[in-house]
């Protein structure tokens, strides 16, 4: 992208568009759109030129031959003693729960064998209502990590004592009554973790026990505690909800770690009848970076981080909510939007609701608070905290006092349960240095990370599908971790090594958690409540949350807002967000989360420097340019890259990456904002200074991967074919064949003979635009379930990502200031599939059920196939992907769907393992009819907005084909006459008409 | 120019040529036989670690299949019994027998018994016992007499057209599902019926229709 080339502003014209090279139509983009892969994408090897590769390739075959005399023996090792009920090979779901930034969602794991393959969400829990968001699918390869932590560290460095000498070690520390001994770790949620906890603080009564969070609700608590004079959570219901305005809140995407909000949000999202068009919702966003709440949003506004006060300011005084403070006049559309907002807030009453993200300050969570109870919103409850107790501290704050106690030597024995202060922790508290001057350091986690270096002493923890624990959810539910198999490096949980520390009777992580609730239940139903609450997932009989009444002081929080000191807005603003990759960091070395395409972005592999078109171009900067952020003391050096959407004069980064200390897939991917992250403004901080260093950087971006020619042979037409379609609903009631006519599809002839699908099972999906938020959920279950391969950042700069679905985001409208939208394009399975006519090899072909069958044992990878796909949706094995897979690491694979080798096409086959499975079943079951809804394919389970729906579309009366048959059906690119069994369900937009 | 050579070395020259092009041509068709499932695959015998006899057990003893490979009318994989089936009886018959050593002992360590496994598919293909077993194809079909071998070897070539060749035509091979375990099988003589007139009973009462198509076996 060259700075000229910005300048052109919109020279193609397009209407959605992927990247700013699409729209100025740059040579580079050209290459996307017509080729199949960019020049020299097949090239075989880097720094292997062909007569070597040759060579060893011919020395290969001679060993090959000489092998292949003798066939291989395989061993098969039944037990030895028969395990009641397990039928070797089959799948067998366990539940658990899975904590992650102080929340928990209830999931189901997939075993085969015992070894754990599969993640899904409980549908029994409330919290995930069987959606996994792609972070909590993906973390079951951090279980078979080959770079975890499996052997202790002394002083950081690598020593043979293990478990028995570390407990000497503890024995030899004289802990008093405590007043030299701390303790930091992540959120407790778990009551087994906190009964033991309390033990220790009983045991110690000078001890200090500090929770800290990257990302907490610290904000929530604080402005709760500025509106109602107490600490209160705040609980949205976004399904009670019909117009929402976010204040820089991400509830979709990163803000928070469990698919609930989508699931509630979705629920007024997706239409079935006419009646759901009056129900749909609204969303107003006001951000600074774009994220996928402001894609998915009805009207997006764009502001600097610390401009989002003065708006709910105005928002709130607008609404009549608050005396004495007053409005500022903003620009034009600040103005219009403002009050389209007001006016729509005020009709939908109870059914308004406010939303403040978690890296606002307290007043302006106070202020949605205070909006929220004049509009006499239902959509929000307050809960009551349970009290803390004394002797723990939590947040910033928390880390703040814990570090000056370091500092001057008030701890002598710092216990680290779990997380990476030394990383995480802003940068002036230089938490390392800190760390050097306590006498007895103790880190247990579960990677060798900066943490475990510098500590004294690194004790291998256990992965949460590894070891017993349990977790409270916000709305009150507890669930129960059950390990999936035995600890692979006989790590310990926190409550263990808590445990051992105190000597507690229990030191298995079984008892501590099962004597902790048996012995809450009457003794006669024990076992039996044990086993049900562990088959479940969820303990009977633990009350729920309940909502606390709170009101607010409006004349006090005007008050006290109008006492609080301006904040300045000048110069760049730098704001800091979760990674959708890599979290905190925690996710870094998992190669999953760093080859899905941030959902924004599409960057792969790294992070970035975000900035407006304006800013950038205002410093003649361009993607790649590696810049120094600075701000007095702190500074560091990042690449740059341009977003749409973001606000002027406003960076964003998120943080989570540049790990120094970590596995061989997460060192030095991206940039360390830590660095500049300062503990009295982490969230954002202005009067930042941009420097450009002269550096250059290359991104591993997939925007402009797959992108599919919405011209067709008109060139002259301006998408005359258009592949994402969108509709307001006015204009949808208008004319609900809207949708149908923006293409014209002549008479259709096939040369190939008329195939009929009218028999059997006759599969099909239809995906509701409306509905999907673009979250990347779907993209990480489909690798997990069909094992597929990550390429690595040099492949994907190439093109060459393996992921059967690919989300595409488009831009529509101006540069600087565009809506976004997404769409998942897997395999359409094409009746008249091109790619099945021009396979040599007749790999892959029909199924009668409609299935575009791959047969990867017969591919011999002339790529024709792909050539030939209009939706470019098969991804080719350039290499063998899984030739350097240590074999730990394909423990996590399906059993049920082959491992492709190099050479191998491969592509989305709607789970036909899945699908066959059932068919056996239902043949095995008297030869009974597959029932709707009872095959999900991978995508579809965990989708949390349930955009994606699958089943047989033979079948009147299933809820595919009742969604094929609303009028915003569409098949992207029916004027081929391919006629694909996926169809999209048109996005209605829920437009105002005064900001329209 | 006079000639290098004599004319007759044209000769050699052709028996040269023909000894290559029928050298090569020998090569292709050895290489074709001597791979073929049928030739490579059929009648691979293994030495097992402990002498079992499934023509004393399954044939003289008249132990049913299902006795010891009890998972495969529910699921898709056959198992090879646990060491404890093998203790249910020889705690008591033969409960010395110095050629059951391996047997004893890994009851008693608990490691398993490294029996070889003989009948092969590849990775990408997906069989499933459980929905052949619950269709009526009996074990016979594919494994052959194991009740009158002693050590198992490998019977059918269990390449893809002896399954396609089945799942095409499987009227020959489809018997009453209770009957799949009784490898001697015959129709009876007096019903006057043959065994593909028996299977195409079965199959037009169950409904079968075994796929042909490639996502049938291949995921």
């Amino acid at each position: 992208m060259s700075l000229i080339s910005i300048k052109t502003g919109n020279a193609t014209g397009a209407k959605y568009w992927r990247s700013l090279d699409q729209l100025a139509g740059t040579a580079e983009f050209r290459q996307w759109l017509e080729r199949e892969f960019p020049a020299g994408a097949s090239e075989m090897l880097d720094g292997q030129s062909r007569r070597n590769v040759l060579k060893v390739m011919a020395a290969s075959f001679g060993l090959a031959g000489l092998a292949a005399c003798r066939r291989p023996v395989e061993h098969i090792l039944p037990y030895a003693k028969a395990v009641e009920d397990l039928i070797p090979g089959q799948a067998y779901y366990y539940s658990s729960v899975m904590t992650l930034g102080g929340q928990a969602t209830g999931l189901l794991i997939e075993t085969h064998d015992g070894r754990p393959t599969k993640i899904e969400g409980n549908p029994d829990h409330p919290v995930s209502l069987g959606a996994a968001t792609a972070m909590q699918q993906a973390s079951i390869l951090g279980l078979y990590d080959p770079d975890r932590s499996a052997r202790f560290l002394e002083n950081g460095a690598e020593t043979k004592k293990s478990w028995p000498e570390f407990q000497a070690y503890l024995k030899g520390i004289s802990l008093g009554d405590g007043s030299g001994l701390r303790f930091l770790s992540d959120a407790v949620i778990s009551p087994s973790l906190a009964a033991v906890r309390a033990d220790a603080l009983k045991k110690y009564p000078k001890a200090k026990w500090v929770e800290f969070e990257t990302f907490s609700r610290e904000n929530e608590r604080a402005g709760a505690v500025l509106a109602f004079g107490d600490a209160f959570e705040v609980h949205p219901q976004f399904d009670k909800a019909k117009v929402i305005v976010a204040l820089d809140s991400d509830f979709l995407g990163l803000d928070s770690a469990s698919p609930l909000p989508t699931k509630q949000f979705s629920k007024r999202r997706r239409v079935g009848s006419e009646e759901d068009l009056d129900r749909i919702n609204r969303l107003y966003a006001v951000e600074s970076q774009f994220s996928i709440t402001g894609a998915n949003a009805d009207h997006r506004l764009r502001m600097k981080a610390a401009e989002v006060k003065q708006l709910a300011i105005d928002l709130a005084a607008s609404l009549g909510a608050l005396q004495g403070l007053n409005i500022v006049g903003g620009g034009d559309k600040r103005a219009k939007f403002l009050a389209a907002m007001v006016k729509d807030l005020k009709s939908a009453g109870a059914e308004a609701l406010v939303v403040a993200g978690p890296r606002q300050p307290a007043s302006v969570h106070a202020l949605a608070a205070l909006i929220n109870q004049s509009l006499g919103s239902a959509a929000v409850s307050y809960v009551k905290p349970e009290k803390a107790e004394p002797g723990i501290d939590s947040g910033l704050a928390g880390l703040k006092t814990l570090t000056a106690d370091m500092n001057s030597g008030q701890v002598s024995t710092l216990v680290i349960l779990g997380g990476n202060p030394v990383y995480t922790a802003p940068a002036d508290l230089q938490f390392a240095a800190a760390l050097a001057k306590v006498a007895n350091s103790i880190h247990l986690g579960l990677e060798e990370d900066e943490t475990a270096a510098s500590a004294k002493w690194h004790v291998p923890g256990a992965h949460y599908l590894e070891t017993w624990s349990d977790a409270r959810s916000t709305d009150g539910t507890v669930a129960i971790q059950q390990p999936m198999i035995d600890t692979m490096y006989g790590g310990k949980s926190p409550a263990q090594m808590v445990a051992m520390i105190t000597g507690a009777k229990d030191q298995k992580a079984y008892d501590i958690v099962k004597n902790f609730w048996t012995s809450q239940w009457p003794a006669k139903d024990r076992e039996k409540i044990w086993r049900k609450s562990v088959h479940d997932g969820i303990i009977a009989g633990v009350k729920p949350v309940e909502a606390a009444k709170a009101s607010v002081d409006a004349k006090k929080l005007a008050a006290a807002i109008a006492a609080e000191p301006k904040a300045s807005t000048d110069g760049v603003e730098v704001s800091f967000v979760a990674s959708s990759a890599t979290w905190d960091g925690r996710f870094a070395n998992n190669a999953w989360m760093q080859e899905a395409p941030d959902p924004m972005t599409k960057l792969t592999w790294g992070n970035a420097a975000l900035m407006s078109p304006a800013t950038a171009r205002a410093q003649s900067l361009t993607d790649g340019d590696i810049v120094t952020l600075s701000r007095g003391s702190y500074k560091m050096e990042a690449a740059v890259l341009i977003q749409p959407g973001q606000a002027d004069q406003a960076v964003t980064i998120s943080l989570g990456y540049g790990r120094a200390k970590c596995g061989r897939v997460g060192r030095d991917v991206g940039f360390n904002a830590n660095l500049i992250r300062v503990s009295d403004s982490p969230w954002f901080a202005s009067g930042f200074s941009v420097a450009p260093t002269g550096k250059k950087f290359k991104h591993a971006s997939t925007q402009e991967h797959g992108t599919i020619d919405d011209k067709g042979v008109n060139a002259e037409h301006q998408n005359s074919r258009p592949v994402y379609r969108e509709v307001s609903i006015e204009e949808y009631k208008k004319n609900p064949k809207a949708i149908e006519e923006m293409s014209e599809i002549p008479e259709l002839q096939s040369i190939y003979p008329e195939r009929v699908y009218d028999q059997g099972y006759q599969w099909g999906m239809a995906i509701d635009l409306t509905a999907c938020t673009g979250c990347n959920a779907c993209v990480v279950a489909c690798q997990a379930e069909n094992n597929i391969p990550v390429v690595g950042k040099e492949q994907v700069t190439r093109g060459r990502e393996m992921h059967w679905i690919r989300m595409d985001r488009y831009y529509v409208g101006p540069e600087d200031d565009p809506r976004a939208v997404e769409q998942p394009v897997p395999c359409m399975q094409c009746e008249n599939a091109p790619c099945e006519n021009v396979c040599p090899v007749a790999a892959t072909t029909h199924s009668p059920e409609g299935l575009n069958d791959m047969a990867y044992n017969r591919c011999v990878g002339t790529r024709y196939c792909l050539n030939n796909c209009p939706f470019k949706v098969r991804h080719f094995n350039f290499l063998n992907f899984h030739k350097h897979e240590p074999e730990l690491e394909g423990m996590v694979y399906n059993p049920d769907v082959t491992v492709r080798m190099r050479g191998v096409m491969e592509k989305c086959t709607y789970c036909v393992q899945r699908i066959q499975e059932t068919r056996i079943k239902a043949k095995n079951e008297g030869r009974r009819a597959i029932k709707d809804g009872e095959i999900v394919t991978a995508c579809q389970q965990t989708c949390p907005a349930d955009a994606i729906v699958f089943g047989n579309i033979n079948d009147p009366n299933s809820r595919v084909t009742k969604l094929k048959k609303q009028e915003r059906n569409y098949a992207m690119l029916a004027e081929l006459d391919i006629r694909p069994r996926t169809t999209y369900l048109a996005k209605l937009r829920n437009e105002n008409p005064e900001l329209a | 120019m006079a000639a290098i050579f004599p004319k007759s070395s044209d000769l050699i020259l052709k028996i040269l040529g023909a000894m290559v092009g029928l050298g090569a041509l020998a090569g292709v068709a050895g290489y074709a036989y001597y791979t073929y499932p049928t030739v490579i695959d059929t009648g691979y015998q293994p030495v097992q670690p402990v002498p079992y006899s499934h023509k004393l057990h399954a044939g003289q003893l008249g132990l049913d299949c299902f006795y010891c490979h009890s998972t495969v009318y529910k699921a898709a994989y056959a198992a090879v019994p646990a060491t404890e089936t093998c203790m249910n009886c020889h705690t008591k018959v033969k409960p010395e027998s110095p050629r059951l050593a391996l047997v004893r002992q890994s009851f008693a360590t608990g490691q398993p018994i490294p029996w070889v496994k003989i009948h092969f598919l590849p990775d990408f293909v997906y069989f499933n016992h459980q929905a052949h077993v619950t269709a009526g194809v009996s074990c016979v079909s594919c494994h052959g007499r194991i009740d009158q071998m002693i050590e198992v070897h490998q019977e059918k070539p269990l390449n893809m057209a002896f399954c396609l060749a089945c799942h095409r035509d499987p009227a020959p091979n489809v018997r009453p599902a209770e009957l799949v375990t009784k490898l001697d099988w015959q129709p009876d003589p007096a019903m006057g019926k043959d065994a593909r007139e028996i299977g195409q009973e079965i199959i037009a009462q169950k409904h079968l229709n075994p796929p042909t198509n490639c996502s049938g076996c291949h995921r």
